[in-house]
C-alpha cells in the first residue's frame, strides 16, 4: 500500500507495485481460505490453541486494561459539559455504553491486538521460515500450515471477542470515574442508566465483529510471517506489514459491517 | 536405493541443476561436493518435495518422488531424516520436545518408549545432559548435534545432510562427520552429505560427485579427486588457486 502511494507518479512502478499489491490480497485470500479446510481435519491441537490463547490473553491484558478505562473516561468527560448545556447528562452513562459496546471497544481493541498480536506472529512465524524451521516441520511430515498458522488463527478469534467484553466492561468504569469526580452518583444509580440504554441488539454486533477482526489479525500475521523471506530483513517487514495491513482490514471491514448491522438491527 | 534421472532445476533464468543423473547404493555414504551456490541444497530439497523439479525424475526404492500426492510424500518423509544446514531446531521447545515432536506426530509410541528414544538418540550423539536446554542455550556444535538427535530418533532409511559441518570449528566438523560414519554402520542408514567442506567429504564418502555450474564435473571416489588433473578439482585440494578462470561457476 505504502508503495502504491510512493509510485503514483512512475507509471511503470506504480503498474508494478499495483500488481504485487493484487499478488497479496490473493495470497492472503488462498492462505485464509485454506484455514477453513484444515481447521475441520484431525489432529486437532486444543493444546496448542489454548496455549496461543494464554499467551496472547496476558500479552494484551496491560494495554487493553490502560486504554479500555481510559476511553470511557475520556468520552464521558469530553461529552459531560455539551450533555449538561443541552440539559441531558442523565443520557451520559447510556452514551458512554452504547458508544463502546457497539462501535469504539471492537474497533479500539481489535487494533490495539492488531498492532501487539499480528506483529509478534508475523515476527515469529517470519523467523521459523527464514531459518528452515518450518521445512523441517515439513520434511517430518507434519503439516505445518495446520500446526503453526490453524491454532494461532484460531487463538485470535475466539480470545478478541473476551478481550473486547473485557474493554467494555473497564470502558464503562472509567466513564462512571468521569461522572463521579465531577458530581455525587452512586455506582448503583450509573450501572442501572446503563443497562436500561443498553439491548441485546447492542451488544450481539459489536461482540460478533470481533470474531472477523480476530481471524484478521490472525490471518495477516500469519500469512506475512509464513511467506517471509531474505533473512532478517524479511523477518522485520513481515513484522511491520502485518501490523499495517491487520489495522486496514479491521477498519475497512468496520465499514462495511457497521452498515450491515444496521440494516440487519435498524434500532 | 536413491535414482536420480536427469533432474533439472532452475529459478527464473538461474539455471541451478542442469540434466544431472547418479545413483546412490543401499547403506552408502554418497557425498554431493561443490562449492556454495552450485545446486547441491536445491538437490536435496527436491527428495523431499520441498522443491518441484522442472524436468527429470527421483526415485526412491523405485519409486517416483517427483509430482506425488501429499500423503504419500508424508509417507515417504517419514522414513527419510533430513538435516538442515542450520540444525532448524524449534526455537521455542527445548531438547526433549524437539526429539519428541516427530515421534509424537507420527508414530504410536507411548511415553516411556518416548523417553526411551529421547536419551538413547542423545547418547548416541554425546549430548545427554543437554536434554532440559533450549536451542538458544547450545552452541553451534551441539545444536548441529541435536539436529542429528531428531534426524535419526524416527529410524529413517535414508538421510539427507545439507552442510552438516558448516560453521563449525575442524574439530567440532570432524567429530559430526565421524558421528555420521557411525550412525551408518550402527544403523545401516543410506545417506546422502551436501558438503563444500573437503575434511567431512574425505572422512564420510564411499563414493562422491562433484558439481560444477548445475553439472556433474566428477563422479567417483573422494580420493581419486586428489589426483584429479582438472584445475576446478585441484582448487579444492591447493592451498593456492590453481586456475581463477577455472575456479568460475
Amino acid at each position: 500500500m505504502d508503495s502504491l502511494i510512493k509510485d503514483k507518479d512512475n507509471p511503470v512502478a506504480f503498474s508494478s507495485s499495483l500488481t504485487q499489491f493484487f499478488t497479496t490480497i490473493a495470497g492472503l485470500s488462498a492462505f485464509s481460505l485454506r484455514f477453513f479446510k484444515d481447521v475441520f481435519l484431525p489432529p486437532y491441537e486444543f493444546g496448542e490453541v489454548k496455549k496461543h490463547m494464554d499467551e496472547l490473553g496476558i500479552k494484551t491484558m496491560p494495554i487493553v486494561t490502560v486504554t479500555g478505562f481510559i476511553i470511557g473516561l475520556v468520552i464521558a468527560m469530553q461529552s459531560q459539559p455539551v450533555m449538561k448545556r443541552f440539559g441531558a447528562e442523565s443520557f451520559l452513562p447510556g452514551m458512554v455504553a452504547l458508544s463502546v459496546v457497539r462501535e469504539l471497544g471492537p474497533v479500539i481493541t481489535a487494533l490495539i491486538f492488531a498492532g501487539r498480536v499480528s506483529s509478534g506472529i508475523g515476527a515469529e512465524l517470519g523467523s521459523m521460515r527464514v531459518t528452515e524451521q518450518i521445512d523441517a516441520m515439513e520434511v517430518s511430515a507434519i503439516n505445518p500450515y495446520k500446526y503453526l498458522v490453524v491454532t494461532r488463527i484460531l487463538a485470535c478469534t475466539l480470545i478478541l471477542p473476551i478481550l473486547t467484553l473485557y474493554v467494555n466492561f473497564l470502558a464503562i468504569l472509567g466513564g462512571y470515574l468521569a461522572v463521579a469526580l465531577s458530581e455525587s452518583s452512586s455506582f448503583q444509580l450509573y450501572i442501572n442508566a446503563v443497562f436500561k440504554s443498553l439491548e441485546f441488539s447492542d451488544l450481539i454486533p459489536g461482540i460478533l465483529k470481533t470474531f472477523i477482526f480476530g481471524f484478521i489479525v490472525g490471518a495477516v500475521g500469519a500469512f506475512k510471517g509464513y511467506t517471509a523471506e531474505n533473512g532478517t530483513v524479511g523477518v522485520g517487514k513481515a513484522s511491520t506489514s502485518s501490523v499495517v495491513m491487520a489495522s486496514l482490514l479491521i477498519l475497512l471491514t468496520d465499514t462495511v459491517l457497521v452498515k450491515i448491522t444496521v440494516w440487519i438491527w435498524p434500532g | 536405493m536413491v535414482e536420480v534421472k536427469n533432474l533439472s532445476k532452475s529459478f527464473g533464468d538461474h539455471v541451478v541443476l542442469n540434466n544431472i543423473s547418479f545413483n546412490v547404493d543401499e547403506g552408502e555414504n554418497f557425498v554431493v561436493f561443490g562449492r556454495s551456490g552450485t545446486g547441491k541444497s536445491v538437490l536435496l530439497k527436491c527428495m523431499v518435495g520441498l522443491l518441484e523439479p522442472d524436468n527429470g525424475d527421483i526415485l526412491i526404492n523405485n519409486k517416483s518422488v517427483v509430482h506425488i500426492p501429499i500423503k504419500e510424500m508424508n509417507e515417504l518423509r517419514k522414513r527419510t531424516g533430513f538435516l538442515f544446514q542450520g540444525s532448524a531446531l524449534y526455537d521455542s521447545m527445548t531438547v526433549r520436545e524437539n526429539l519428541e515432536f516427530p515421534l509424537t506426530r507420527n508414530f504410536n509410541f507411548s511415553a516411556k518408549e518416548r523417553e526411551a528414544k529421547v536419551k538413547d538418540v542423545l547418547e548416541k550423539v554425546g549430548l545427554s545432559k543437554a536434554i532440559d536446554k533450549k536451542p538458544a542455550e547450545l552452541s553451534g556444535g551441539m545444536k548441529k548435534r541435536v539436529g542429528l538427535a531428531r534426524t535419526i530418533i524416527t529410524e529413517p532409511e535414508l538421510i539427507l545432510y545439507d552442510e552438516p559441518t558448516t560453521g563449525l570449528d575442524p574439530i567440532t566438523s570432524k567429530e559430526i562427520s565421524q558421528l555420521i560414519v557411525e550412525l551408518q554402520k550402527d544403523l545401516n542408514i543410506t545417506a546422502i552429505v551436501v558438503t563444500h567442506d573437503l575434511i567431512c567429504a574425505k572422512i564420510v564418502a564411499d563414493t562422491s560427485i562433484v558439481l560444477r555450474a548445475g553439472k556433474i564435473c566428477y563422479e567417483g571416489e573422494i580420493k581419486g579427486l586428489e589426483k584429479a588433473d582438472d584445475p576446478f578439482l585441484k582448487n579444492f585440494f591447493s592451498s593456492e588457486l590453481v586456475d581463477a578462470e577455472a575456479g568460475e561457476i
